[in-house]
């Protein structure tokens, strides 16, 4: 083995020293960042998952709730509730979405619909308390009370975007030659959509609605100016109706401990509802494979 | 008022008429005419409620536009008793909050990025970045309640005392300690942007091509210079984007913040340990108390002003963006 | 420089791509690799400059000796080893956003090579050694991206004599390009033997005709014979080189 000088040694002096540590460093920290970040967040995750999993049990979810600060009782009319204003939500945003989808996708030429798209896409951005302040506004302030219902409306507006972008993005990867077939076969515009190129697009669609519903169901903000949550049990649109995220809430704002561990319990619930949801449309979209 | 109206009216039905004889001519037979039309008339109904949110938000707020003009964005008290509204602690403390949360996570979610683009060890490299990817759709209430019972007592008890104590010459760290505070919010969005964040700028950083990392590698760099000679500039345009989507998120976030953050306005200062409020605590909090008249009106003027905002900061944000095509972050779409 | 082969083997992964190969490429000349597609003459060509060990998985055994010391060896960093053997790709990969000047600069720049007003004439010898002084000399500081094809495989090939290495290895370096830029850059390797020991690596036997002082043959991972020009395209003297000459297959 030489020692003597060979072509292939480091640079004399600082500058092989300055590379070496600026390389260093920034493997160094940006595994330190990585590092910190995903640890803190799966920490989060198994702290709600441990406190939430202690509380939950059957009684949990068929019970109403119990006195308050009282440990016992389950969110029964939370559940039904969320149930109840996230189907509503769904029976109205998501053919909103789809036809939004199908336009974009199958009608739209030219600026209209690049308009359309855009206002579909600022949609996105909007914060979730201004569509329950929009409800609010539109729905409770006019019929003096709370409604499930104007919950619904709020939520089924968040809902449309999300449907409507993968819709448009699932039914543009049908292949051309698909539709082509179909006309070609006599069929008409309407129903080769129908019958063809959207049960292409099927699962693509389903997955969309899949992430939307999920979403919706752990939004507090929107809610919480239009259900208001309630204690009672009995359930009804035209009133104030509870939902899960707002139990949630409720709880947090108490000052018991009892009703924190609910809210935990509660919490967990959520969270597990929208991982399971991400996770199963991730791996039926085949997300998993290597890049 | 009156005569734009009418203006739109006329303008809106003299194209509905040229829609209905487009339809006509489209769509012969009456099935497909049924259906083109009913897909418009749905497309419609989406126009109708996003501009109308808008509408909705400007013509509630009027009657305080109206009484107070500019001076709503400047008055200090939000104070329903004496009719008097203003929004400046709530502008200021949505404005401290996002910026603080936005300052610490871009590095930190760049950096992270990073490393699971370039430094991290093949088999870690899907599960983690899947891990990122997940949390960004934790619903903000599980981070609200985590946030007032765990990280608030630990903030009042040992976070702040600690800053004060070795870093309090810093006006960022002086003052009073509540552990609710701006600082809860501001750690708070920090955690609810970074997943955000990291993925948009790991989807772009892998964007870039083999060739150049190899090309630079060819010519003796280190892992750092390719990096940063070749992935970065690649990637500059969207990290930026990403990192004002993350901005948007973060002026918005209503539930999580107004739990931890102390809904009780001190002065706008730098210092991050007082109490303070957001443009959407306010309407969280003052919504069911809001008379109708003026008290009501503020409540949707706060919300007119936080519509805009994100508008402005979302628009610039897909600009951005839209120079690399829509994004698509990790099967949730962005 | 030149540069010593022996008992090389390399692996992606499990399969093998190289077994046992053996070679001495002479000081200041041009050696071509040919053979069909999926012979592993680039994945040689990369194991010249230790680029190959950056596909995960991939590893190798043997030894490569330039001018005495075994750029495997244990002690010896592969960055140094890739700034004195430098390599051109087959698609031309100069930095896009970054300047004409920039992109030539930028290895001497992070080697410390050179700064100022020195860099600034590295930079022009590299352009004239690259043969590319002549049409962008007004214009260095336009993006990189302005230039056609074969201004930019020129580029990039100035950007890699600017480092100041011993040995130039291309993978197919034209083959991206049209023929008149390829004739070009042709002509250029030619005058770059003066200088630099040359490996270059095409499909396009009449090219190796055309450059090459002499010429190898792989086939499957194998080196099958390697010899003056002349000689393997006149009178090869294993079956499967005529073969592959005369065009039977490949």
């Amino acid at each position: 083995m030489k020692t003597a000088a060979h072509l292939f040694q480091p640079d004399r002096g600082a500058l092989h020293l300055r590379r070496q540590i600026a390389n260093y460093l920034a493997v160094g920290l940006t595994t330190l960042f990585a590092g910190a970040a995903i640890f803190f967040l799966g920490y989060l995750i198994v702290y709600v998952a441990r406190l939430g999993i202690q509380y939950l049990n059957i009684d949990f979810f068929t019970q109403p709730p119990g006195a308050e600060g009282e440990a016992g009782g389950g969110v029964l009319p939370a559940i039904e509730g969320s149930l109840i204003i996230v189907g509503l939500a769904a029976a109205i945003g998501v053919p909103l979405g789809i036809f939004t989808g199908i336009y974009l996708s199958e009608f739209g030429r030219g600026r209209i619909a690049s308009v359309v798209r855009f206002l579909v896409d600022i949609l996105t951005g909007i914060p979730s308390i201004i569509f329950g302040l929009f409800a609010w506004v539109l729905i409770v302030v006019p019929q003096h009370h709370f409604s499930g219902f104007a919950g619904s409306v709020a939520l089924s507006i968040i809902m449309i975007p999300t449907v409507a972008r993968a819709t448009e993005e699932v039914l543009r990867l049908v292949p051309k030659e698909m539709r082509e077939g179909s006309v070609a076969l006599g069929a008409t515009e309407s129903r080769t959509i129908l019958r063809v190129v959207i049960p292409a697009a099927k699962s693509g669609i389903i997955t969309g609605i899949l992430l939307a519903v999920a979403r919706v169901a752990g939004e507090t903000a929107p809610l919480l100016m239009t259900a208001l949550g309630t204690n009672f049990s009995r359930i009804s649109l035209s009133r104030p109706m509870d939902a899960l995220p707002l139990r949630v809430f409720n709880f947090t704002l108490d000052p018991f401990a009892a009703d924190h561990d609910k809210a935990y319990a509660g919490a967990f619930v959520l969270m597990m509802l929208v991982l399971v949801t991400s996770f199963a449309v991730r791996w039926a979209t085949g997300g998993f494979k290597q890049r | 008022m009156q005569f734009l109206f009418s203006t739109a009216i006329t303008v809106a039905s003299g194209r509905a008429r040229a829609w209905i004889r487009k339809l006509q001519v489209q769509a012969r037979r009456p099935w497909d005419f049924l259906f083109r039309g009913l897909t418009y008339l749905l497309v419609l109904v989406v126009l109708c409620t996003v501009v109308g949110i808008a509408w909705v938000m400007l013509s509630n707020s009027l009657p305080t536009i109206q009484t107070f003009g500019w001076s709503f964005l400047t008055n200090e008290a939000f104070d329903p008793v004496h009719n008097t509204f203003g929004v400046r602690p709530a502008l200021f403390g949505t404005l401290e909050t996002a910026l603080f949360a936005l300052i610490v996570a871009l590095p930190l979610g760049v950096g992270t990025a990073i490393f699971l683009v370039d430094f991290c060890p093949r088999a870690l490299r899907a599960p983690l970045g899947f891990i990122v990817d997940l949390l960004a759709a934790i619903p903000s209430i599980v981070l609200g309640l985590w946030g007032a019972v765990v990280m608030v007592p630990w903030l009042q008890n040992t976070g702040q005392p600690w800053l004060q104590k070795y870093l309090g010459f810093l006006p960022f760290f002086q003052g009073e300690i509540h552990g609710y505070s701006i600082l809860a919010g501001g750690l708070l969005l920090i955690v609810m942007i970074l997943p955000i964040l990291t993925a948009i700028s790991r989807e772009v950083m892998l964007v870039v091509p083999k060739a150049q990392r190899e090309g630079l590698l060819a010519l003796g760099a280190t892992r750092w210079e390719v990096i940063r000679y070749a992935v970065l500039p690649f990637a500059r345009a969207g990290i930026a984007g990403g990192a004002i989507l993350a901005l948007g998120r973060a002026l918005g976030e209503t539930i999580a913040v107004t739990l931890v953050i102390g809904n009780q306005a001190a002065s706008p200062s730098l210092h991050l340990f007082d109490t303070g409020y957001t443009l959407s605590s306010v309407i969280a909090n003052q919504f069911g108390e809001a008379t109708p008249g003026l008290f009501q009106s503020a409540v949707l003027e706060a919300g007119l002003i936080l519509l805009i905002i994100t508008l402005i900061v979302n628009i610039f944000a897909r600009l951005l963006i839209s120079r690399l095509g829509r994004e698509r972050v990790g099967g949730l779409v962005v | 420089m030149s540069i010593i082969v022996q008992n090389l083997n390399a692996w992606y992964g499990k399969s093998q791509g190289l077994y046992d190969i053996n070679l001495h490429i002479q000081p200041r000349s041009i050696t071509a690799m040919i053979g069909p597609s999926g012979c592993g003459k680039s994945t040689f060509v990369r194991c010249l400059n230790r680029m190959h060990e950056e596909v995960p998985g991939a590893r190798i055994s043997g030894t490569v000796e330039v001018e005495g010391t075994n750029i495997y060896a244990r002690s010896i960093r592969p960055m140094y080893v890739r700034r004195h053997i430098g390599m051109v790709f087959q698609q031309p990969n100069p930095l896009p956003n970054r300047s004409i000047f920039e992109n030539v600069a930028i290895g001497a720049r992070f080697n410390g090579l050179a700064r100022g007003k020195a860099l600034a004439e590295l930079v022009e010898r590299s352009l004239r050694q690259a043969a590319l002084w002549d049409e962008v000399k007004d214009r260095l500081d336009a993006s990189a991206a302005s230039l056609s094809g074969g201004q930019q495989q020129r580029l990039c090939i100035a950007r890699t004599v600017a480092v100041e290495p011993k040995i130039l290895l291309m993978d197919e370096p034209c083959s991206a390009l049209d023929p008149q830029s390829t004739l070009q850059v042709e002509d250029l390797i030619s005058q770059l033997k003066s200088t630099y020991t040359i490996v270059i690596v095409t499909h396009n036997m009449q090219q190796a005709a055309r450059v090459a002082d002499r010429t190898a043959f792989f086939l499957l991972g194998r080196l099958i014979e390697e010899g003056e020009t002349a000689q393997i395209f006149s009178h090869p003297r294993q079956k499967e080189t005529e073969d592959y000459i005369t065009g039977r297959f490949g």
